[in-house]
């Protein structure tokens, strides 16, 4: 059931347009990730949701009504922000029972649902303390008790996580997640994290420019990344730049590194770029990979290891398990890659 | 918003002219000295009267006396209590800024009675004497601005480093403090020094009751003995005060500019 | 072993000439005019000259000047408040701001006999104001009952310090007002109204008081320009203790002790007011 829609969004700051006709809904329950470099139009998209911007044009429908000629105080919102924005003169309790003092709640139910809110947040008993006296992890939680406290329709994220130490970061996504599960909260999440996004959503927009590049489900976007841009900024990727060939019922791509199987679904022709994902890659003998090259460098990463092979011009990188390995490999030694069809994405160009 | 924004002008419109007019009315009126017509009367009148520049002459001395003394109380010791009494910072700081919450009206009373003719320290007994009571008086109430000034001065450098390769080098605390900390620091100085200018040129109450001929009591009796004069002082003491603070806005842009840039 | 002590007494030596100096220069006359509140002219102890405060002139007087800082200390922060608000928030060119900071800046250190002058030739008896109030619009002034050696006159004069003082010290207050925090408060339900009374009054509030404190401080001790704009028509405390001092009134040492005393206790007190507020409220601002 499609509970947010997001239709042809435009919005221009002066001269220089920062969205351009952004469609997307999301279904009641949802976590849809917004991912992208900075000044992609992410946080524009979802200021506009939360009645900060007003776009240009295009029309937001949060439960089948426009929402546009509503102020951000009447669109039954929660957000968290990146600075966390508590209120520096309210307690942890004031800050959590800002929303239902403003909704006119009774003292008793503010009070249990303050109780509540720390308690799923992991802050029991933190009820008196003031801002500065809680740590950066801290006090997004709070701000996360306060914007789910008055029961919002949305949850909207701006970079929750970005100004807090890695570790924190880590552990938190995983609780903001679960607590986002709990409630079914549909939630907007802004983030140029793409660790985060993969690991968080249901589904990811990968935006640039003002535009969506993808929309699709994490695996979706990692294993089939629709454009270059998207295949560049999610996760390490090997590029490799050929020519369709169709010969005698077998297709392949020609390039100067060696020759690559065409996907069966492929109707590529022309010059083409190859984009494989490094684990996707395994090193052979010389004479029986799709791509030949001389051994750079082993770099031991814990878990895998990575291999940097120079194949004619370009460099690239294979992932593999330690047990994976083939036996006495030496540095500058010629070696093969092997690359199935299927994990080979052809994008024209 | 737009109404906002609007109210916003009229606010700053209404603080435009009560600030202005009052600049405008005292320049038109020091302008009004001759029937009719506007004239440089009531300066000229200014300028040739002795007094103005005897008095001016002793506030511009005595100026420049109090800043002297400031620099040379002031200075080392914020340098010393950067290097080597961090503790003592809170200290320091707390005296720097009790001029701020002891009136000088009672700092000068405290004078008259402590430095008497018949006091261990007879300063008032001669025009000496209380000529440097005086300038002390006036290092002390510009204490809280020069300390702030030369303070923040020297946090923008790192004196310790300085310090310790100036000595690595064979100098000695004079040398290190006249050739390596005060060159590095002048910028602050001079700001600090053109705050005190400006406080001490037109001050009165000091002046007045230590009975010293300076500027601020001079204005006092031309306020009482005659009608545009006063105006063509009021407009003298504002371009003094003026171009002194306008000196050291220039130096704190420049300040800036110096730390930026590093 | 005698090494140490020795270089640990040589680095105390680097300070003696500043707390020479504040000692003699600062904090013995303060605690001689202090403790003399608290003798007879024989030295012995009393508290008679404090209870000479409470007389007829004196009493009139500390009232004036209760009122007077009162009045100024709080119009300088209303208006100080809406002119800061107006440069930092009300949508005006940001060049507008560095002026109205740098002329602050300057025009807070205005008080003094120039300041009266500038007022005379503006609301005086010939200022450009009465007159053109005359001239062009046929008012005048002196029969509305505007006399600019008063209460009145003092105030607005006063003003011309106290405002600039405001604009100064609130203007990073309010800067340090988050947009984030007027944004959570709208998306939590809260009307602009209830933003205010509920986070932006209370965290500019020891600002605002601490700033209070120190506008009233600043009026309660300043006499140049009530000296020079009224002469001494108008017995505010430190005009009394400047006449006193002069010799020109009261011929008891021990009582002018009791005004100054009472100057410092009331100058001290707000400024403490403002310290520990101020303190306060950068904690929050972290």
């Amino acid at each position: 059931m499609t509970f947010i829609t997001l239709q042809s969004l435009e919005k221009s700051f002066g001269a220089t347009p920062v969205v351009r006709t952004f469609d997307l809904t999301l279904e009641k329950g949802e976590f849809v990730s917004l991912l992208g470099p900075s000044g992609c139009g992410k946080t524009t998209v979802l200021r506009m949701v939360a009645g900060f911007e007003t776009p240009d044009q295009g029309d937001i429908v949060i439960a089948g009504e426009s929402v546009l000629k509503k102020r951000p105080n009447q669109r039954r919102i929660g957000m968290v922000f990146q600075s966390y924005a508590l209120f520096p003169n309210l307690t942890v309790a004031g800050n959590v029972a800002f929303g239902l003092r403003v909704a006119g709640m009774d003292r008793a139910g503010i009070s249990r649902r303050v109780d509540d809110m720390l308690a799923m947040v992991g802050l029991s008993g933190l009820h008196g303390r003031f801002p500065w006296q809680l740590s950066g992890g801290q006090q997004q939680r709070v701000a996360l008790a306060r914007a789910i406290a008055p029961r919002p329709q949305v949850l909207l994220l701006d970079e929750p996580l970005s100004a807090l130490d890695a570790k924190i970061r880590v552990s938190l996504r995983t609780e903001i997640r679960a607590i986002q599960r709990e409630l079914g909260i549909t939630t907007l999440f802004v983030t140029h994290d793409q660790e985060e996004a993969l690991s968080m959503s249901d589904r990811i927009v990968v935006m640039n420019g003002g535009r969506a590049e993808q929309i699709g489900t994490p695996q979706q976007v990692y294993d089939r990344p629709a454009t270059r841009f998207v295949a560049g900024f999610i996760g390490t990727l090997n590029l490799i730049e050929g020519q369709v060939s169709r010969q005698a019922g077998t297709a392949s791509i020609l390039s100067a590194a060696g020759d690559l199987p065409l996907p069966s679904d492929s109707a590529a022709t022309g010059k083409v770029t190859v984009a494989i994902r490094p684990q996707a890659m395994s090193p052979c003998a010389p004479d029986q990979g799709n791509l030949r090259g001389t051994l750079r460098q082993i770099e031991f990463l814990g878990a895998f290891t990575r291999l940097h092979v120079t194949c004619a011009e370009t460099t690239v990188q294979a992932d593999c398990f330690a047990r994976d390995l083939p036996p006495g490999l030496s540095l500058n030694q010629t070696i093969g890659l092997r690359v199935a069809a299927e994990d080979c994405v052809v994008m024209s160009g | 918003m737009n109404l906002h924004r609007v109210t916003s002008w009229i606010a700053f419109a209404l603080a435009a002219v009560y600030f202005l007019l009052p600049l405008v009315a005292t320049l038109e009126f020091s302008l009004r000295a001759r029937r009719g017509v506007y004239s440089l009367d009531a300066y000229r009148n200014v300028l040739s009267d002795p007094q103005f520049h005897q008095t001016l002459g002793y506030s511009l001395i005595l100026s420049l006396a109090t800043v002297v003394l400031g620099v040379l109380i002031v200075a080392p010791t914020a340098f010393w209590v950067r290097l080597k009494l961090p503790r003592l910072r809170p200290v320091v700081e707390f005296i720097t800024l009790l001029p701020l919450v002891i009136p000088p009206i009672v700092i000068v009373f405290g004078y008259i009675r402590l430095f008497n003719t018949s006091s261990v320290l007879p300063l008032t007994g001669s025009a000496g004497g209380t000529d440097f009571l005086l300038a002390a008086g006036y290092a002390t109430l510009s204490l809280p601005y020069m300390y702030r000034a030369i303070d923040t001065g020297l946090r923008a450098i790192d004196i310790r480093s300085l310090t310790e390769a100036a000595q690595s080098l064979g100098a000695g605390w004079t040398l290190i403090l006249a050739r390596v900390i005060l060159p590095n620091i002048t910028v602050a100085i001079l700001s600090g020094a053109f705050l005190t200018f400006a406080i001490v040129i037109g001050e009165y109450v000091l002046a007045a009751l230590l009975n010293r001929p300076a500027f601020g009591p001079y204005m006092v009796w031309m306020g009482g003995n005659r009608a545009y004069e006063p105006a063509a002082l009021a407009v003298v003491a504002f371009g003094l005060t003026w171009a002194a603070m306008a000196v050291v806005q220039t130096l704190a842009g420049r300040a800036k500019h110096l730390n930026t840039s590093r | 072993m005698s090494a140490q002590p020795q270089r640990a007494l040589s680095v105390w030596l680097g300070v003696v000439p500043f707390f020479a100096f504040a000692l003699v220069f600062l904090i013995l006359p303060t605690l001689h005019v202090m403790l003399g509140a608290f003798q007879t002219p024989e030295g012995a102890f009393t508290l008679a000259n404090l209870g000479g405060l409470m007389t007829g002139s004196i009493l009139k007087a500390l009232a004036l000047s209760l009122k007077l800082s009162l009045w100024t200390a709080a119009l300088g922060c209303g208006i100080g408040l809406a002119v800061a608000g107006a440069v930092t928030r009300g949508g005006l060119p940001p060049a507008l701001r560095d002026t109205v900071m740098t002329f602050s800046g300057v025009a807070s250190n205005f008080a003094g006999v120039p300041l009266a002058f500038a007022f005379i030739a503006t609301l005086g008896r010939l200022g450009l104001v009465t007159v053109l109030a005359r001239d062009w619009l046929g008012v005048n002034l002196a029969a509305t009952g505007f006399n600019l050696i008063s209460f009145t006159g003092l105030t607005l004069a006063y003003l011309y310090f106290q405002i600039p003082l405001m604009v100064l010290i609130i203007t990073p207050a309010l800067d340090g007002l988050k947009k984030d925090w007027r944004e959570a408060a709208e998306s939590l339900g809260a009307s602009g109204f209830q933003y205010w009374r509920m986070v932006a009054l209370p965290v500019l509030g020891p600002s605002l008081i601490g700033t209070f404190a120190l506008l009233f401080a600043n009026a309660f001790g300043a006499v140049a320009t009530a000296m020079a704009l009224t002469g001494s028509s108008l017995s505010i405390l430190p005009i009394v203790l400047f006449a006193q001092i002069r010799g020109d009134v009261l011929q008891d040492p021990h009582l002018g002790y009791a005004i100054a005393f009472a100057m410092i206790v009331l100058t001290g007190l707000s400024n403490l007011i403002y310290i520990l507020l101020r303190s306060r409220a950068e904690r929050w601002q972290k």
